[in-house]
């Protein structure tokens, strides 16, 4: 029987000929990564361990960027935690303040993932690196301490899904629309245990910064994990940014799929996700004109040059409607030097928004954002929970980086057309 | 090994942010966790919890982030078991690398109600509804789990097998 790309990677990586759904397996791991959250509580378990130094100072990433800068002294402890862990165990990935970026658009920028490795991360978004071609997923954090030890996890092998994407977007048509569409489509646990497979000669018209979107919010479907094919775009990605060698793999001619779904990128329209889930998706033509208060535009999800590109785009000689919040957060220190490069923040700040150090900050409703009771943001993060961005009465709408930057302009829920562009 | 209490019921997708909202998580200690568990969504269940007691919900529960704090939050609330139609895949495996018993139960999960007194046998998988008078067998772990399970969790089984 034939194998999906994912099984393949992971064949691979726990040496088996092959593997199939539902097969347990212990896999090498090529990357272990944590965060100054998920980070501390590894670090307090792996204190338990009979073995004490990690599998490979190389392969382990420590990025304090949740509650970094320090939001408060307990937050400052959790950093301290990691960043004396790093240093007493010479981890060569720890990235500091000033260095630090949103983790999951700073390490494939770094360079230390790329197509055919295997990648866990205290982190559920750490499914972003599938874009390159990579078997990457979330665990919780003895997982991760596990595998920085041991340089091994265990898995269920899933089952998969395909996604045939074909046609080209429109314009101000995003990979972050891409997914919303899919995950209202089949639902916050569409995909569960399994991995979600994009395919299809669509694929080709998806930047990278399109793809680490929509891999990046795989596991706001339930999946294990999402994964695109390598193209010329992710090889260049690659060499442009790292140094290590890839390997590409390819499903099967004959692989086994659970489900298959054709999405034309053609018929597809700015899409905001509704309170309080991602699955509740409507386009923004049928549901547009909702006032709002704030609009945060970054994170893993949306925080990259293209995101920031767009928005700005939008936002020239443009401004920001009275008395709406608005914030952008570029995802890494050489993203925000490129925007500032390219005159991008001056953009930003003219239309009256402003520019913060790389955080995730307001998306998890950690600091740099946080909504009031009876408040409304449109934001390009990945969740919209029950008090995900602050108070439990306040309400998150997901969409673009094009839908949130108009929605600036006119304080509703809105696209770039109703500003003529 | 079993488990017997009060049970406390929730709907779909109970998702990580509602279970230990992330304000809080500036903090690890498992006690700390607990005084805020399900705050979000049930202001009143640390109150209410009693050690021992049963959480039964239905599909895709703690979806969302990985926070390991999630399961720490609800073990250290007192919850001996969390029964659901179904699990978010990296809460399933957090729950079992720390040590808080979870089931797969569609049917248990859907006609238990808040209030009924639950008793599960672990080894069998079954678990009662002595209020109500009805059983149902729960998803058993498969062989790979329970190694862990039998170990009281990963950090165990890995000093033990590693």
């Amino acid at each position: 029987m034939g194998m999906t790309m994912t099984q393949k990677i992971l064949a691979a990586h726990a040496g088996l000929p092959s593997v199939e759904a539902g097969q347990l397996i212990e896999a090498d791991l090529d990357l272990v990564l944590a965060n100054d959250i998920t980070g501390p509580v590894a670090i307090h378990e792996v204190e338990k361990l009979n073995k004490k130094t990690v599998f490979d100072k190389n392969k382990v990433a420590l990025v304090p960027d949740h509650f970094a800068p320090n939001k408060d002294i307990k937050s400052a402890e959790h950093c301290k935690c990691v960043r004396e862990y790093a240093k007493e165990h010479g981890i060569t990935n720890y990235f500091e303040v000033g260095q630090m970026g949103i983790e999951h658009a700073l390490l494939p920028e770094k360079g230390l993932i790329v197509a055919g490795e295997t990648c866990i991360g205290a982190d559920s978004h750490t499914c972003t690196y599938g874009a390159l071609g990579a078997f990457s997923t979330g665990v919780g954090s003895t997982d991760m301490g596990c595998g920085m030890i041991t340089g091994q996890a265990w898995f269920k092998v899933p089952s998969a899904i395909k996604f045939v994407l074909t046609g080209k977007p429109a314009k101000w048509v995003s990979g972050k629309d891409v997914i919303l569409h899919i995950i209202g489509m089949i639902g916050v646990d569409g995909a569960l245990y399994k991995s979600m497979e994009f395919t299809g000669d669509g694929v080709a018209n998806l930047s990278m910064d399109d793809r680490f979107s929509i891999a990046n919010m795989a596991i706001e479907a339930g999946a294990k994990n999402g994964i695109f094919p390598v193209d010329e775009k992710t090889i260049a990605y690659m060499e442009a940014h790292s140094t290590k060698k890839y390997t590409v793999y390819e499903a099967d001619e004959d692989a086994v799929y659970d489900a298959e779904y054709t999405i034309d990128l053609s018929k597809l329209e700015p899409t905001v996700a509704f309170p309080h889930l991602p699955e509740n998706t409507k386009t923004v033509r049928e549901a547009g004109g909702i006032p709002i208060d704030q609009v945060v535009i970054g994170s893993c999800t949306n925080g990259r040059m293209e995101d920031l590109r767009t928005a700005a785009a939008v936002l020239e000689g443009r401004k920001i409607a009275d008395g709406i919040r608005t914030i952008v957060i570029p995802a890494t220190q050489d993203i925000y030097m490129q925007a500032i490069e390219e005159g991008l923040v001056q953009t930003f700040i003219r239309a009256g928004a402003i520019v913060s150090t790389p955080t995730c900050g307001p998306c998890l409703g950690g600091y740099m954002g946080i909504l009031a009771a009876g408040e409304r943001a449109v934001s390009t993060t990945n969740r919209n929970f029950v008090g995900r961005m602050g108070h439990v009465d306040s309400e998150v709408y997901l969409a673009s980086p094009a839908v949130a930057a108009a929605s600036a302009v006119t304080g509703k829920i809105s696209q770039p057309s109703e500003l003529g562009l | 090994m079993k488990a017997c209490g009060t049970v406390h019921k929730y709907g779909d997708n109970v998702d990580t942010d509602v279970i230990i909202p992330a304000r809080y998580l500036n903090s690890s200690d498992p006690a700390e966790l607990a005084k805020s568990c399900m705050e979000d969504i049930d202001p009143d269940f640390v109150k209410r919890v009693k050690k021992g007691d049963i959480m039964v919900a239905n599909k895709n529960f703690g979806c969302g982030s990985s926070r390991e704090h999630a399961p720490i939050a609800i073990k250290a609330s007192g919850i001996s078991c969390v029964i659901a139609e179904t699990f978010a895949r990296i809460f399933y495996r957090n729950a079992i690398n720390i040590g808080l018993p979870i089931i797969e139960c569609p049917e248990a999960a859907k006609e238990i109600e808040a209030g009924d007194t639950v008793e599960i046998d672990f080894d069998s998988g079954m678990i009662y509804d002595r209020t109500k008078g009805t059983q149902y067998k729960g998803q058993a772990f498969p062989p790979f789990m329970q190694k862990i399970i039998r170990s009281e969790g990963l950090i165990n089984y890995i000093n033990e097998n590693k």
